[in-house]
């Protein structure tokens, strides 16, 4: 079976330097792929790139392939990317309060996208907007219609970000940071809802966040990040119980879990590079532990796993460091 | 039991809006009568999601706002009568580290001059080296002395803010989400830094956080807040939780662990407006236990068992 999605070697430019180089992924029906990272590690990015985004940051793709469903995006030209973006491939953004449009009703919000997409006329896009709003267990969908986004909570007004992207039954959805700018209890509402979405629809979703705990809880892959590289890419379950990348392994280490002991978190030192300060070599050489120096001289490639998956270090934690 | 450091009493705070030319005034209870005390060298944590009241707490133990209501004893001084001189002598025993960096730090500021001005408040001149010395302290460069906040990363600026708190080495500190806008990475930094400070300073703290899973890790008492009030006390990190709302907030806290995850049913609904609170308990309406009385009758604060009061009718075993 060929993957939904499938990313090789995609490298993105802008002006004249490079933040992201060399990434490669797949993600297949069915399944959430996790891209994480820290600020800085070229998630939202890597987003950008896949929903054909990047002329907004002034990007570009400049070499590489984002392809999704045997069509190279990366190749199409804008207006019929634009058949594609809000149809087949849906975005959902990190902050739910500046995605809605603050002087139009919920309900137009909403409609646009099937009338758009799906060529319905105004009745029968509100009849599905209603429908959509309430399997996503909005109370009175139909009064919600008629509300502006200030009279909604943020973690209503998420459900209407992800009810929009529902809207033109997308087979891929792109969720950047959704929960991160809402309360815990309303985090794992949306998380939950998001993966029971997925389950029941047979979409794929490449959800981007810097939380391994969310990682955790819903993704079956994760694709970790650096400084615009890729670090692993692994089972979910195989990455927590043994990551390989000192990175991940450090990253991993920034929760808390219970039973923890008193001053056993001590995060990463350092912070990421900027882009135009990426040292030589492994760019996570400066804070890694296990760095030699061969890390500073010469950039690790990634190699496929005999378990599956990928890895770029040239010190690999072992079993016994786990 | 020697007196605690801070001994909060039935601490109210009423915020009032609105009564414009067409807008009827409408006043909400951002605090509802909160109790707590901090012991001297501890760590108490305050959680609750956001329009719970925690940050108006945190302002209020400062007395940085007036209260509507109750009594704060610092080291036995009531600070809701001192005189304002009073009151700023006394603050040099307190500080406060605000949750966002960017906002919390003049851009037009050097370090120095951010360093210097809790010495300007009280009337002095930072002593030579102080401001070298402050900056080593939370393990920045004395370099940076000249910078300006827009040259530093969010965790440096943070790092700023902690060494403010400290410039008149004051001995109990309120920490407002010093690390919610930060990465994970430099979150567990900033922790493990404060923890290092508390151990060689000596320093009590109130933490307040919206992150269960990090105050049960840095704090050794936890206060649980809902809508202004508090509805549990957890004598220690690891204690069992009683009410339904705490048992809710772990459970939606993700473990890194796939092999850990969370199958139960996350809450259902929001926090209701503080603006217009329902009768009873405040939390019913979310509740998977709740019954007839609690939609009638507001639970207070009981002891579950000793030194853990829960505000529940219905508390878990």
């Amino acid at each position: 079976m060929s993957a939904l999605l499938s990313v090789t070697d995609l490298s993105v430019r802008i002006g004249k330097v490079e933040p992201l180089s060399a990434v490669s992924f797949t993600l297949n029906r069915g399944e959430i792929l996790g891209l994480v990272g820290e600020s800085g590690s070229g998630k939202s990015l890597t987003a950008m790139a896949v929903t054909g985004l990047l002329p907004l940051m002034g990007g570009r793709v400049a070499s590489g392939q984002v392809v999704f469903d045997g069509i190279d995006l990366a190749q199409l030209p804008e207006p019929v990317l634009r058949t594609y973006r809000g149809r087949r491939i849906a975005f959902i953004t990190q902050n739910p309060m500046t995605a809605l449009d603050p002087v139009q009703r919920i309900g137009e919000q909403v409609d646009v996208v099937a009338r758009l997409h799906l060529g319905l006329d105004r009745t029968a896009a509100r009849a599905r907007t209603v429908d959509i709003l309430t399997s996503l267990r909005i109370p009175e969908a139909g009064a919600i219609c008629d509300a502006y986004p200030h009279q909604l909570s943020g973690g209503m007004k998420q459900r209407i970000v992800i009810a929009m992207a529902l809207t033109g039954e997308p087979d891929l959805i792109v969720a950047d940071e959704p929960t991160t700018a809402l309360d815990v209890t309303v985090q794992a509402q949306i998380i939950h809802m998001l993966g029971q979405l997925v389950r029941e629809r047979g979409m794929g979703l490449l959800l981007i966040t810097h939380d391994m705990g969310v990682v955790a809880q819903i993704c079956d892959r994760v694709a970790v990040l650096y400084a615009g590289r890729l670090a692993e890419t692994r089972d979910a379950a195989a990455l927590f119980a043994a990551p390989l990348h000192p990175y991940t392994a450090a990253l991993i280490g920034c929760i808390p879990r219970d039973g923890m002991a008193a001053g056993s978190l001590t995060g990463i030192p350092g912070a990421v590079p900027t882009v135009s300060a990426y040292p030589p070599g492994c760019r996570f050489h400066p804070r890694c532990a296990r760095a030699t120096p061969v890390c500073a001289a010469q950039v690790p490639t990634p190699a496929a796993l005999p378990t599956g998956g990928s890895l770029a270090c040239h010190n690999p934690m072992g079993v016994r460091d786990v | 039991m020697s007196d605690p450091l801070i001994r909060a009493e039935h601490l109210v705070k009423r915020f009032e809006t609105g009564g414009g030319w067409l807008a009827k005034p409408r006043a909400m209870l951002a605090v509802r009568g909160v109790s707590l005390s901090v012991a001297k060298g501890e760590v108490v944590g305050v959680v609750g999601e956001s329009g719970c009241g925690k940050s108006t707490l945190a302002r209020l133990i400062l007395r940085l706002i007036e209260p509507t209501g109750g009594q704060i004893r610092f080291d036995g001084q009531d600070l809701t009568r001192l005189s304002r001189g009073d009151l700023r002598r006394l603050r040099r025993r307190m500080a406060m580290v605000f949750q966002d960096p960017y906002s919390s730090l003049d851009p037009r500021f050097t370090l120095a001059d951010v360093l210097g001005e809790p010495f300007a408040v009280q009337g002095e001149t930072p002593p030579a080296g102080r401001i070298e010395g402050l900056l080593s302290q939370v393990g920045l460069s004395p370099a940076m002395a000249a910078s300006y906040p827009h040259q530093l990363s969010g965790g440096q600026r943070q790092r700023v803010g902690i060494a403010r708190a400290l410039a008149q080495a004051p001995e109990f500190i309120v920490l407002d989400e010093p690390t919610a806008s930060l990465d994970v990475s430099i979150q567990a930094q900033i922790i493990g830094l404060l923890s290092d400070l508390r151990r060689d300073l000596g320093l009590t703290y109130l933490f307040i956080s919206h992150d269960l899973g990090l105050v049960r890790y840095f704090c050794d008492r936890i206060v649980v807040m809902y809508l202004g009030a508090v509805v549990e006390v957890l004598p220690r990190a690891d204690t069992r939780p009683r009410h339904p709302y705490t048992r809710a907030l772990m459970d939606s806290n993700f473990t890194p662990d796939p092999a850990r995850r969370k199958t139960l049913q996350a809450l259902g609904g929001e926090i209701p407006s503080a603006f217009d609170l329902p009768k009873g308990c405040a939390f019913a309406a979310r509740c998977p236990r709740a019954a007839a009385r609690c939609r009638s009758e507001e639970p207070v604060l009981a002891e579950a068992e000793p030194g853990h009061p829960v505000a529940c009718f219905y508390p878990l075993d």
